[in-house]
């Protein structure tokens, strides 16, 4: 394998007085999905923001490839009211690349039709959808997304992980990845890692899933079923991000609600 | 008669099409306490270039430049309240103004012309030192466009995305600070605040992008001084309050139109 677009060794961060996260090991690598599993609060966001270089290790070593360009889609964007902004600016700001490219960014991920929007009008589904465009247009070599199926139906879910697998192959770009909830996300990844301020067992979903300290981790917490069933890919249809099944592209009439 | 009232004038139209993209950033940061503040603290500026007989442009603009830096130091302590702070600073740096000029009876100065402005004293030098400095704002702004939005709509993801916000957020405090030096001679401390914020308001309902809503807040801040003045010309009142009630009713007939 090819050398790591991110390795953290022994690293640790702490905020304030808290040590947030403790000697992590985590390599990051092109083509390879890798996805932070934890309750809430266990530091998931802080040590994606640590790949990011939002936040530098209070110890240990973060080592990040020359030149990396990383597509970064936060867990909460807010944008004011009182900045005017259509989804087609918004995507301009990432990369002011041309605007049939903005808008098959915007196709990729399945919501062409909102591009003259007002951002402040979009559900939070589409908007979670507008932030991976703008992600994948940043062309990048690691994409980063908190929790990217907030707000999107569980079959919107399964066709979202379903295209980050498609792009991991298209881009050949690694992807990290970070849930709080698994049975969706374990078919779509390669690695996965259970957070909880340090790392508390890694490997494949298979692996992990069997592992007691991930059963540990969340007995009592918000496990959604104890004994829910792995979710493996296996269907005859394919749905699109809105949860329809994808037939004629017949998502171009799918009306979107807006609150004017 | 033409000849007394052009320099005005220009000067007005000058600081007014330089407040309205300014002014936008300023509606968009929730930055308009802030820049108020900066406005107070120039005329403690403008008293010691007074005293020690230096470029008044130039004092104010460094004065303003060292309240930032204060505010900035400030609020990184986390027992008060930001607007707490910059009220303690605005008011403190205005008392502080005044008694400087008090102490320097020597120096005859209007306090009334810097706290509401003077515009129908501004004489062609001043003009060609607007001139410029509405030129050297603007020309900055439209370089730094992208950076300063992408900042704007989230600072993470901007960062992220390859821009530095530590420089950012310092050419908007420096741009913030040339036009406050600018606009004190014209509508005066007080008034400053009004037209950046009322404009930019304006055009708020108006607008779809972030573009339009600057362009036409300069717009509407020109209208807005044109109608002070000639509001001053035939009812003899003051200019710079002439002025800004002039951008209130702007604001008000915007009201009335449908929200977009």
């Amino acid at each position: 394998m090819s050398a790591p677009l991110v390795s953290l060794t022994d690293v640790s961060l702490r905020l304030g007085k808290n040590e947030v996260l403790q000697h992590i090991n985590l390599q990051l690598y092109r083509q390879r999905i890798t996805t932070l599993i934890g309750p809430n609060g266990a530091g998931k966001t802080c040590l994606a923001k640590l790949v990011l270089g939002l936040h530098r290790p209070s110890s240990g070593t973060l080592v990040r490839t020359p030149g990396l360009k990383i597509g970064y889609m936060p867990q909460r964007l807010r944008i004011d009211d009182s900045l005017p902004l259509t989804v087609d600016r918004f995507l301009w700001l990432a990369d002011p690349v041309h605007l049939d490219e903005r808008r098959a960014a915007l196709e990729r991920v399945g919501v062409a039709a909102l591009q003259h929007e007002p951002v402040q009008q979009l559900s939070g589904g589409e908007w979670q959808r507008v932030l991976l465009a703008r992600a994948l247009l940043r062309k990048a070599d690691l994409l980063v997304l908190d929790e990217p199926a907030q707000g999107v139906d569980v079959i919107g879910q399964n066709a979202l992980y379903g295209l980050l697998a498609e792009v991991r192959e298209e881009m050949g770009c690694g992807i990290l990845l970070i849930s709080h909830d698994l049975h969706l996300v374990m078919a779509a990844t390669d690695e996965v890692i259970c957070l909880q301020h340090h790392v508390c067992c890694s490997g494949t979903p298979e692996a992990v899933s069997r592992d007691p300290a991930f059963h540990d981790m969340f007995a009592g917490a918000q496990m959604p079923a104890p004994n829910l069933a792995l979710y493996t890919h296996d269907h005859d249809h394919a749905h699109d991000l809105h949860g329809n099944v994808d037939g004629e592209h017949d998502h171009a009439h799918c009306e979107h609600h807006h609150h004017d | 008669m033409i000849e007394l009232l052009l320099p005005p004038l220009l000067a007005g139209l000058a600081v007014a099409m330089t407040a309205g993209p300014m002014g936008a950033f300023v509606v968009w940061r929730r930055m308009a306490f802030f820049g108020d503040t900066l406005a107070h603290g120039a005329l403690l500026g403008a008293a010691l270039a007074l005293a020690l007989n230096v470029s008044l442009y130039l004092a104010v603009v460094l004065m303003c430049l060292a309240l930032a830096l204060v505010l900035v130091a400030l609020q990184q302590q986390r027992q008060l309240a930001s607007d707490t702070l910059l009220g303690m600073v605005a008011h403190t740096t205005l008392a502080l103004g005044i008694i400087a000029i008090s102490l320097q009876p020597e120096v005859r100065v209007d306090l009334f012309a810097f706290l509401f402005g003077d515009l129908l004293s501004v004489a062609w030098r001043d003009v060609m030192w607007l001139g410029g400095g509405a030129v050297l704002i603007l020309f900055l702004l439209v370089l730094n466009w992208r950076k300063l939005l992408s900042m704007t709509v989230d600072e993470d993801l901007a960062q992220v995305e390859g821009v530095s916000i530590t420089a950012t957020r310092i050419l908007l405090m420096l741009l913030l600070a040339l036009l406050i030096a600018g606009a004190i001679r014209t509508v005066g401390v007080l008034l400053i605040t009004s037209l950046l914020v009322i404009p930019a308001a304006s055009a708020r309902r108006l607008s779809r992008t972030p573009e339009q809503m600057a362009v036409m807040a300069s717009v509407f801040g020109m209208l807005a001084v044109l109608g002070g003045m000639a509001l001053s010309w035939y009812a003899d009142t003051p200019v710079g309050p002439s002025v800004v009630v002039a951008a209130a009713t702007i604001f008000v007939i915007t009201l009335s139109r449908r929200h977009r």
